[in-house]
């Protein structure tokens, strides 16, 4: 373009502001959320072999479910939380609850108070489930605690010896747990559990990540990582194949299911941006080949 | 300080607007609000509203983490343990410790920052050691095993799974072909040539599909605080 000005519509599509592209990203989110636009989801088998393994132990089993991540990270990672700590209490499974994240250790307190309590009454702490809180040393820590637990974890985040607690009697260290669940939004995260826990110590991993960090894990599945779920759209599979089995969850907030509506006409409206865009670009390309040729 | 009419009627809306779902919503709630928002704006433009809510999460932060790793670190795994037992035997390991630790703060010092690249070495060296016998065992003995499968795998009643022999076989082909093109040692030519071509196709391939997921994740962010905005705040979403 000689003097810089947009000519044909393709050209002003090409110099489109971005700022439309936002406002359209915008809406694309804004109006399924205030309209409560829910697509059903069917749980895929990554996700289901999570979910198959947690609805197969047997009650009392000892599960670790590992808080590593922060509140940045909680719209992707806390839908899945909630789900598996509602399935694993549903279950009745021993719940023990970690942290490699000091931020972790707060978000895990909130969740016992807005799940635990309040939706499953009759568990008891310290009988049921345990908070043994967060401990800094990231891999290091997993490595110590794959061998000896209660050489770094003395006492729980209420200060009560962990000698004292009824449930961390029979738990020496990480092998005495049937199943390991990490909740990752960075490092150390689902990676060093499989790394420093689940294959030196023969422990089943799974895990949520968030969407980024999924395809660096995919390699482990299935023979080190049991499954995994991956962002948002496995936090609404695990909650869509909760509520399927478990009508009594049908009630339940759905924070990952009513998130991938808004989730699913974004990405459409971005498909539709690069498409446009890609026709734009060759386009002009053509003609500025066909002009140059004349 | 010379304001313009424009941004002080800016100043002035935002300020009532503020006052008044202080009111309704509270002011924690309108407080995370007004911060989300002004961290929204930088999609219009760069503004002071804009940069002195980027300054206050920054140092939030900041503050945050210092105050964990002193508690968490420093306090609990240092200076408690010297403050119980100064002189034991026990304390040794602690005062090399702190004592590795002070020289890499000298880092900070241009004529004196090479002593901190003796505590850097012993980072650098214990990290190596605890994390090469774990790589090779996990990242590459078990993956090389995984990657060998059946190219033919049948169901339980006999018949072909044709949808886990193809994957298989698609995961053999993208895993030789994908090493192949990073091999620089042969000219990439011929038939060597064609399989790194398939190998660029592969990681072209799984970029895409990396990238669609950061998409989803960025994605999810702007929704959960859209949700935010619009359910915990404004109230709007039933």
């Amino acid at each position: 373009m000689p003097n810089g000005t947009p000519q044909t519509f393709m050209d002003k599509v090409q110099a489109l502001d971005r700022r439309v592209v936002f406002l359209f990203i915008a809406l694309a989110v804004a109006i399924p959320l205030l309209f409560n636009v829910v697509f059903s989801e069917q749980v895929s088998p990554i996700v289901g072999s999570i979910f198959e393994r947690v609805d197969n132990l047997p009650e009392g089993s000892k599960v670790l479910l590992s808080f590593d991540y922060s509140p940045s990270t909680v719209p992707e990672i806390q839908p899945m939380v909630d789900a598996t700590i509602r399935h694993a209490a549903t279950k009745n499974l021993d719940i023990y609850i970690m942290a490699l994240w000091p931020t972790g250790q707060n978000i895990a307190d909130e969740t016992i108070h807005r799940i635990l309590e309040p939706e499953f009454p009759d568990y008891q702490y310290g009988e049921d489930y345990v908070n043994i809180g967060y401990k800094s040393g990231n891999q290091g820590l997993i490595n110590v605690i794959l061998t000896d637990l209660k050489k770094m974890y003395t006492t729980d985040v209420r200060g009560t010896a962990i000698d004292s607690i009824p449930m961390m009697a029979s738990i020496r260290n990480l092998r005495n747990f049937d199943m390991i669940l990490a909740f990752g939004g960075g490092f150390p995260g689902v990676k060093e559990w499989v790394l420093f826990a689940g294959d030196p110590g023969n422990v089943p991993v799974a895990g949520g990540v968030t969407a980024v960090s999924a395809p660096l894990l995919y390699p482990y599945y299935p023979s080190q990582l049991l499954g995994l779920m991956g962002g948002i759209k496995g936090a609404a599979e695990y909650e869509a194949e909760l509520m399927r089995r478990y009508p009594r969850f049908e009630t339940a907030t759905t924070p990952g299911l009513d998130m991938m509506g808004p989730q699913a006409v974004a990405h459409i409206v971005i498909m539709l941006f690069i498409v446009i865009g890609n026709v734009a670009y060759f386009a002009t390309r053509k003609k500025q080949t066909t002009g140059r040729g004349a | 300080m010379n304001l313009r009419p424009s941004t002080i009627l800016v100043l002035v809306v935002s300020a009532i607007l503020f006052v008044l779902s202080a009111n309704s919503y509270g002011f924690a709630l309108t407080l995370a609000a007004f911060f989300t928002l002004g961290i929204f704006s930088f999609l219009y433009k760069d503004n002071p509203m804009y940069k002195f809510c980027e300054a206050v999460f920054v140092g939030i932060s900041a503050g945050y983490w210092f105050v964990s790793l002193y508690y968490q670190n420093l306090l609990a795994k240092l200076i408690d343990p010297l403050v119980a037992d100064p002189v034991g035997s026990g304390a040794i390991p602690y005062y090399v410790v702190a004592i590795l630790g002070i020289m890499m703060l000298m880092r900070l010092v241009p004529s004196i920052g090479w002593i901190s690249r003796w505590p850097l070495s012993v980072i650098v060296g214990a990290t190596a050691g605890l994390w090469f016998i774990t790589y090779l065992q996990s990242n590459a003995m078990l993956q090389l095993q995984n990657t060998i499968m059946p190219i033919q795998e049948y169901a339980a009643d006999g018949s072909l799974n044709w949808y886990q022999s193809i994957g298989n076989l698609t995961v053999m082909i993208g895993t030789i072909t994908g090493v192949i093109y990073f091999f620089f040692s042969k000219e990439h030519k011929g038939a060597f040539g064609t399989s790194a071509k398939v190998g660029i196709w592969f990681l072209m391939i799984t970029f895409g599909a990396s990238f669609g997921y950061t998409v989803m994740s960025r994605m999810s962010l702007l929704i959960g605080r859209m949700d935010f905005l619009f359910g915990d705040w404004l109230q709007l979403i039933l």
